[in-house]
């Protein structure tokens, strides 16, 4: 397997909080990569760190060949690299409409044809030309999510980093998104590292997938070994039982 | 069963340049003492009707409705400084996304602080002390370091949990969860389904509790209203989600991804028109 991501030794530090300890992974070239886990075990921070937006205090990170250093991140890493945050309405700009923020990286990369772009990405999420010209605010928590996907797939980048992209949509759209997600991965190779915390989704989407608890990966398992309970983590074995649903 | 809350052929709608938008086109229920879940398709109005439930419409927003009554009380007749001293203190509402609704330039800490002494008059001490057990009760693992953080420090199931303890620091007749729990992992997002379901059973807490997750919904829920294109189209016990007879109710549970299946791609809804109608 030809690594396109390897994460190894990351540290993170928020003041004293040691929010990623010793963190090791890789990720294969075409890979989908699934992260699950406790919530606050430093998901969310570790893709952070790979879009340079963590402070790292010490570890490497190599992106396609590439060893990345530093929070700095260059104009070609972001056309190669896209994230979709956690919470939509903190990464959508507040007095933007759908269709300034979807024209904003296509004019920061210069990329021309943005009219029928937009319009495609939008389509492509599930999304009619009437909301075009709507700002956050006046979309529902599924929508926004929406727009955040159509904005990072418009750039066609070669890895997507996925922050919990379909906990906020309904299981039919939800369902859409992630035909959506694995489509445009057939048809460009693109490499995926997802968090979720629906492992139902996890082992759909994802080959493989790390386990996180406190900081630390506790396990890496295939979703097949997941499917089957072959876990070696206490912590992961736990996660499956808690997601059949509620008991009394 | 008496209800706490009685909503009849509630509708919020707005005007836009490019015509009126009917966020909510009719929505009639009533709350008991229980725990009432709310499923349906993005953007079909639960989120819009809680909001208008508790007063937090924004003003541009028609708002109107045969009949909106809390416990004896018209919602709609009553003055906004009688919705603000309900809010927060009888009904309280956790919004879809904490992170956006919590103020970003407070720290976790002193906005459930100020949220309880708006509403009771304790002491700085006494309700910094009631803060920090609410930021325990709900699983937050450090409360002592949450407390001082601000929201854009904290992960979103820390936010999603902080925003939960703020509304539960007033004990509150009626709870409105606006999907609380969607960016928790599974074991922690049981406790606090556990914390939710206590309220309701030894306190009487009315819940209205809104998800994206079928599985959680039929497992905790009394019953359920399945939303679409701003109705309800469907009421089913929530025991008995999984014979649904909407056409979409089906379809949504059929779209599921499941543990140790292969189905590439998922099936689709083929929405058809005449549900919104
Ligand atoms: N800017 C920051 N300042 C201080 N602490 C931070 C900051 N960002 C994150 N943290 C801390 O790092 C830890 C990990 O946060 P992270 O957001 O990575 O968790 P997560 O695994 O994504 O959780 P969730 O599933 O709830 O989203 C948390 O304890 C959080 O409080
Ligand atoms: N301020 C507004 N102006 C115009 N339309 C709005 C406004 N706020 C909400 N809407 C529209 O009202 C409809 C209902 O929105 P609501 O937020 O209630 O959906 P929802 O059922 O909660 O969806 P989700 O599951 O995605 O959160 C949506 O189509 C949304 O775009
Ligand atoms: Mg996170
Ligand atoms: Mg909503």
């Amino acid at each position: 397997m030809t690594a396109v991501l390897d994460i190894s030794h990351l540290h993170v530090f928020f003041d004293v909080y040691h929010a990623l300890d010793d963190v090791t992974l890789s990720v294969g070239r075409s890979e989908s990569f699934g992260l699950v886990g406790e919530s606050g075990s430093g998901k969310s921070t570790l893709l952070r760190a790979v879009a340079g937006l963590a402070p790292v205090s010490s570890g490497d990170i190599t992106c396609d060949g590439e060893a990345i250093t530093g929070a700095h991140r260059s104009r070609a890493f972001f056309r190669k690299v896209q994230m979709v945050f956690q919470d939509p309405y903190g990464s959508l700009h507040p007095r933007q409409t759908v269709d300034r923020q979807l024209l904003e990286p296509l004019a920061v990369h210069g990329i021309g044809d943005a009219e029928p772009r937009i319009r495609r990405a939008l389509d492509e999420v599930g999304l009619g030309p009437s909301f075009r010209f709507r700002y956050p605010h006046q979309m529902s928590g599924g929508q926004r999510q929406r727009v955040a996907i159509a904005r990072a797939l418009i750039l066609e980048p070669k890895i997507l980093l996925l922050d919990e992209p379909t906990s906020a949509l309904d299981a039919s759209v939800q369902a859409e998104v992630l035909n959506l997600l694995e489509q445009v991965r057939r048809d460009h190779g693109l490499t995926f590292v997802m968090v979720s915390h629906d492992l139902g989704v996890v082992t759909h989407l994802c080959e493989r997938l790390a386990v996180m608890q406190h900081g630390r990966v506790v396990e890496t398992l295939t979703a097949a070994d997941l499917a089957s309970s072959r876990v070696r983590d206490d912590y992961t074995r736990h996660l499956m039982t808690a997601s059949r649903g509620f008991s009394r | 069963m008496s209800a706490l809350l009685t909503v009849d052929n509630l509708k919020v709608q707005y005007p836009t340049r490019s015509g009126l938008i009917e966020a909510v086109r009719g929505v009639s229920f009533t709350l008991g003492r229980e725990r009432l879940g709310i499923v349906g398709e993005s953007g079909s109005g639960k989120s819009q009707t809680g909001r208008a439930i508790m007063g937090l419409t924004t003003p541009q927003a028609i708002v109107t409705a045969d009949r909106l009554d809390f416990q004896g009380m018209d919602l709609l007749k009553a003055s906004p400084r009688e919705r603000r001293a309900l809010r927060g203190k009888r009904i309280a509402m956790v919004l879809q996304d904490p992170k956006y609704s919590l103020n970003p330039v407070m720290t976790i800490g002193r906005q459930i602080v100020e949220t309880l002494r708006t509403h009771e008059s304790v002491s700085k001490a006494e309700a910094r002390r009631r803060a920090l057990a609410m930021l325990e009760a709900v699983q937050i693992r450090d409360p002592e370091r949450v407390f001082g953080l601000y929201p854009h420090e904290v992960s979103g199931g820390m936010g999603q949990r902080a925003m939960i303890a703020m509304m539960l620091i007033c004990d509150p007749e009626m709870l409105i969860a606006d999907e609380p729990t969607s960016a928790l992992d599974v074991t922690v997002q049981l406790e606090v389904l556990g914390i939710l379901d206590r309220l309701v059973a030894t306190r009487g807490m009315g819940l209205i509790f809104v998800s994206h997750d079928l599985r959680l919904v039929s497992s905790f829920c009394d019953r359920v209203l399945v939303m679409y294109a701003g109705k309800v189209v469907e009421e089913l016990r929530a025991s008995e989600l999984s014979q649904a007879r909407h056409p979409y109710t089906r379809g949504l549970l059929d779209c599921v991804p499941k543990i140790g299946e292969s189905r590439h791609p998922l099936p689709v809804l083929d929405r058809k028109p005449e549900w919104a109608a």
